[in-house]
């Protein structure tokens, strides 16, 4: 009887954490906003049509219009996509973060081709394509793992435990190239198509904001926020063709 | 017993010869210009040598049929003429078989990878890599640019690791994942390996050769039909192995020079 | 113990004392004989277990195999076996199977028991060499299973191990670090065992005979142990070596087969001046040989078995060892046919294909010989008898596709393919279990001192001859139509069409696989339970069956027979029937 009651409460207890966590929408950001945009200057690498032809599979998937390669994306007015911009410092203390973040191999492709997450932020790895894939995190302050995940296998689970920009490839199709980027804080972006980026939630403080593009390397700017601001920094990389 | 196990040998030898000889299961369409030496000395091979299967499995079973659990009370025999003629006999059966093939076969080997390339063959860099098959053309000028292994970037699609920067020649290299190449016109494929053996098979061509790290590989054939075939990699070079492979399309000529083209002005 | 001045003696050593001296670290070649064999019985089931998933998995690559995701969560997950688990599986399938099941069983396992025996002697030479081979090849099977269970799993490169996939170690993919150097740890283990192991065969085939034992009496398996343990100490001391080269390569930072500029998995090798194909070289000089390591204990084993149950001597018996010793010359000279395609100037091929092509000569006049015994002959369908009719069938099936092979023409078609996997299945592993399978149930009595039951032993021959040729015939038309081996699975659009022959495949395997827990079954049993054997159930001739089954301590408890006869004097009169023993008085 006794233990009856205590598994009653048990499942209650865990059924109102649950809703905690899932039924009520995360509060919108107070504080300070840092916005703005990545371009480059320069002539950046032609970004290439991806010819699939050895998976069929994918092949088939793009064949309307092809996959262009993702290491320098483009966009009008001299816009940078993929630049991961983000507090390297003054970040007094994210919480950890428990959102499960879910990386799909979708067409051949990494999706998103810049994964951010946090140190021990649960990672889930989907293979969404009738084919098999290889997921080859090629980490050097975290451990490297080199697993295959065929057609029917369960999503991969794992996460990562210290801060570290890691390239990713797929060991079967060379042209999957993505990167997990761990990092120890909770204010991060990811520049769209036209290069904007929003960091929010800021509290008062003095912050070091990076951008880091995966060929272009990496630029720095302090911004001090005083209260619920808006203040915007622009980074401008300088590209080469090769 | 003896009548039981000649039985099943019996059929076993039978059944397994008429799928050889029915062609049930067979080598696909031969689309290059020296398959068929290949192919009619595999045909000679199979003959002789599924002669020398059909009689010994057929002796086997006629005398286990014939002497197993004789109860007719006569003495053991020995092998009619003792072992010296049989010996003999086999010796000089199989010698001949051996000499025909081997002189016959030796030919049809050296045809194909023991005289040079033709002249005018379109030469065509060929890496393998893990696992992935990738074509250079020289381009426009003709010249292949350099390749340094440590520039190789997949993810910028330098998978050859040439340095345009610096070196002009390498500018217009066309890199493409797809052997395309103009039908009746002599191709001369030069295979390096990027990290691990591989090896290039292309069933309908009938050709096949390892890539070795370290070393250039010459490998040349004629096309003589049109049509898309499958390059797939024969030899064990990891995780990806049976994912390994690219295509080979045969074109006409003017098809191809439109081809090479269309892809030297995506350069 | 009494005995002629003349004897022979070993290096003595007394009765052991305790179960742990005579069971365990025993110095008794039989008990060692016995040692070999338990190990290749664990090393075969586990083999066959291994090719049970690679079957089911070709033929259904989706389907998630029940339990295996508990046993393999990194390589199988959800039990749905990843492409490098799939390799694994297939390099550890023959490295077990070619090192520790072909070798270990018929050559190691029987030739320990009924060497010494069959010669006449009280043990081998060098007993405590003996037992140290035994052990060193245990741990050399511990050491290659442990891959098993290390965090990237076992090693993918296959049992040849291919350098330099084999030798850059971790980018080269799961299992090529610590996975693949346990496997060559393992492996130079082993050869040191097996070189351990031949120097006794030799120097006691050459030193112990008993009186009379002259070599033209010795019976054919003791030649063909005494043949083999001269391959294997030329071929073992080869591979040795290779695998020390191939261990500094991984853990040292040489480059004995690592050249320079390769780029795996986007890194920049720190290696330069070494040669892929020198380890092809090296492995192929030791590899080809091991084929007729396996092979020729088969070979010796059914020529000595062939006789009794067709109560007639052997055809042509200085042919056949004339024959023995012509394979075990020529198998030093063909390594180069496993490289035609590999890069090795073309030049050679030829030179490799001529005695290759030459080889089949001898092997002809050995099936010959056998098929030429069984004419008119008297023959008893005990189950040795029916698997040494077997083993000749499969080996002749196996052999004509070496014709093919043997040619570089035909091999620019067929070498990737399945032709090749089911000529060596055919050739060295099916012939040589027969050899094994026929040793077992025909030694069974004297080893155990029991007999095995004749029915089940008969079920299970039929439906593992019929089994074997629905698994590996159907191999050379796949090979054919261009299937290519070592793949995890079939995608390739020209592979698909071929897809149900490879259920045919699978299904045939699965069902032989399971006929082989009657032999199991049986042979546990009839250890344990069987009724007692007499000494000598088969009315053989040979020295094992002088003595008590199972032997005494020194074999034939202190009065060594003198020999005065040949190996199968069958089919003529003797004291006891059709047969006259070679300890019988002149």
């Amino acid at each position: 009887m006794r233990a009856y009651h205590i598994s009653v409460l048990a499942v209650a207890v865990v059924g109102m954490t649950a809703l905690g966590v899932r039924g009520v929408p995360p509060a919108p950001p107070a504080g300070g906003t840092i916005s703005g945009k990545v371009t480059y200057t320069g002539t950046p690498p032609k970004m290439k049509p991806i010819d699939m032809a050895k998976e069929p599979f994918c092949a088939r998937l793009h064949a309307g219009a092809p996959v262009m390669t993702e290491n320098a994306v483009t966009g009008p007015g001299n816009a940078l996509r993929w630049v991961l911009v983000y507090v390297s410092a003054g970040d007094r203390g994210s919480a950890p973060a428990t959102q499960p973040v879910r990386l799909d191999q979708k067409g051949c492709q990494y999706i998103p081709h810049v994964l951010v997450l946090q140190p021990d932020q649960p990672l889930e790895i989907y293979n969404d394509d009738s084919t098999s894939h290889n997921i080859h995190p090629l980490a050097k302050v975290n451990p490297e793992w080199n697993k295959s995940q065929p057609i029917g296998a369960p999503p991969i689970q794992t996460k990562w435990e210290k801060p570290e920009l890691i390239p990713v490839k797929c060991n079967v199709h060379p042209w999957m190239h993505g990167w997990h980027a761990v990092i120890a804080t909770s204010h991060y972006a990811v520049s769209g198509e036209d290069g904007a980026f929003s960091l929010q939630g800021l509290p008062p403080g003095k912050y070091t904001v990076t951008a880091w593009h995966e060929q272009f390397g990496t630029q720095s700017e302090d911004v001090t926020i005083t209260g619920n601001e808006t203040k915007a920094v622009n980074f401008v990389f300088k590209a080469t063709p090769y | 017993m003896g009548k039981l196990f000649a039985v099943v040998v019996a059929i076993i030898t039978v059944v397994s010869t008429a799928i050889f000889l029915t062609h049930t299961w067979w080598l696909p369409v031969d689309i290059s210009a020296h398959g068929h030496a290949i192919d009619h000395q595999l045909s000679e091979t199979m003959v002789s040598s599924g002669v020398l299967f059909v009689l010994s499995q057929l002796a086997l079973a006629l005398f286990v049929w014939r002497f197993g659990d004789r109860k007719d009370g006569r003495p053991i025999k020995t092998f009619p003429g003792g072992v010296t003629p049989m010996v003999v006999l086999a010796a000089v059966l199989v010698g001949a078989e051996i000499l025909a093939l081997t002189f016959v076969g030796a030919k049809v080997w050296a045809g194909v990878y023991q005289t040079p390339p033709d002249p005018n063959a379109l030469q065509i860099d060929v890496q393998a890599e893990q696992f992935a098959f990738y074509f250079r053309y020289a381009g426009a000028d003709g010249k292949f640019g350099a390749t340094h292994p440590e520039l190789i970037n997949e993810a910028s699609e330098n998978y050859f690791g040439l340095d345009p920067a610096h070196d002009t020649t390498a500018r217009d290299d066309i890199v493409v994942p797809s052997l395309v190449i103009p039908v009746n016109r002599p191709i001369l494929l030069m295979l390096r390996a990027k990290d691990v053996n591989h090896a290039f098979y292309v069933p309908e061509l009938r050709i096949q050769q390892d890539f070795v790290p370290g070393l250039v590989i010459p490998l040349h054939f004629t096309a003589t039909q049109t049509g898309k075939h499958e390059i797939v990699c024969t030899q064990l070079c990891g995780l990806g192995h049976y994912n390994m492979r690219a295509y080979v399309e045969v074109m006409p000529e003017e098809q191809f020079e439109q081809w090479l083209k269309d892809k030297a002005s995506q350069q | 113990m009494d005995r002629p001045a003349d004897q022979p003696r070993v290096a003595e050593h007394a009765p052991p004392q305790g179960f742990l001296r005579t069971h365990v670290f025993s110095l008794d070649h039989k008990v060692i004989g016995k040692q070999y064999l338990d190990l290749a019985l664990v090393a075969v089931c586990t083999g066959m277990l291994l090719s049970w998933l690679m079957r089911v998995h070709l033929a259904w690559p989706e389907a998630p195999i029940p339990g295996l995701g508990k046993l393999a969560p990194t390589g199988a997950a959800g039990g749905v076996i990843t492409p490098e688990y799939y390799l694994s599986l297939m390099t550890m399938h023959g490295t077990i199977m070619v090192f520790f099941v072909l070798t270990t069983a018929p050559f190691a396992g029987f030739g320990n028991y009924f060497l010494p025996i069959q010669v006449g002697a009280e043990d081998m030479a060098f007993p405590r060499i003996n037992m140290t081979s035994f052990w060193v090849t245990l741990v050399a099977f511990l050491v290659l299973i442990s891959a098993f269970f290390v965090g990237d799993g076992p090693p993918l490169s296959g049992w040849t191990a291919y350098a330099p996939l084999s030798a850059v170690g971790k980018d080269a993919g799961p299992g090529q670090a610590v996975g693949q150097t346990l496997w060559a740890v393992s492996i130079t283990l082993f050869c040191v065992a097996q070189l351990l192991g031949a120097l006794n065969f030799i120097t006691t085939t050459l030193d112990l005979r008993t009186k009379g034992m002259s070599l033209a009496r010795m019976p054919y398996s003791t030649w063909a142990w005494f043949i083999t343990s001269v391959i294997g100490l030329i071929a073992f001391a080869v591979l040795m070596p290779a695998c020390i080269l191939l261990i500094l390569d991984r853990v040292a930072g040489t480059s004995f087969f690592i050249p320079a500029g390769l780029v795996i998995s986007d890194r920049l090798q720190p290696h330069a001046g070494g040669s892929p194909l020198l380890w092809q070289h090296l492995f192929w000089f030791f590899g080809h040989p091991e084929v007729y390591i396996a092979i020729l204990p088969g070979f010796g084993i059914i020529s000595h078995i062939l006789p009794v149950f067709a109560r007639k001597p052997l055809l042509g018996p200085r042919v056949m060892i004339g024959c023995l010793v012509a394979i075990a010359f020529l198998s030093y000279t063909v390594w180069g046919h496993h490289m035609f395609l590999s890069g090795m100037n073309p030049f050679s091929a030829t030179l490799f294909s001529v005695p290759t092509l030459i080889i089949t000569i001898p092997a002809t006049i050995v099936t010959l010989l056998w098929i030429g015994t069984i004419y008119g002959a008297k023959l008893r369908f005990t189950t040795p008898a029916l698997f040494c009719l077997g083993f000749v069938s499969v080996f002749v099936s196996g052999g004509i596709s070496g014709f093919f092979l043997a040619q570089p023409s035909i091999d620019v078609y067929l070498h990737g393919t399945y032709f090749v996997v089911a000529h060596f299945h055919f050739v060295m592993g099916v012939a040589a279990m027969f050899g094994i399978f026929a040793g077992t149930y025909f030694w069974a009595p004297k080893m155990f001192g029991r007999m095995m039951n004749e029915t089940l032993g008969k079920w299970h021959f039929w439906l593992t001859f019929i089994g074997v040729y629905c698994v590996f015939m159907p191999m050379h038309y796949l090979g054919l139509a261009g299937n290519i081996r070592r793949y995890s699975a079939f995608t390739d659009d020209y592979l698909k069409p071929l897809i149900p022959l490879h259920r045919f495949i699978t299904i045939a395997a699965l069902f032989t696989g399971a006929a082989q827990l009657i032999f199991l079954y049986n042979l546990i049993r009839s250890r344990l339970v069987g009724p007692k054997a007499p000494d000598n159930p088969w009315q053989a001739t040979t020295l094992e069956w002088s003595t008590t089954s199972p032997p005494p301590f020194d074999n034939f408890a202190g009065h060594p027979p003198v020999v005065s006869r040949g190996p199968d004097e069958y089919g003529g009169t003797g004291p006891a029937g059709d047969y006259v023993m070679q300890a019988s008085a002149p």
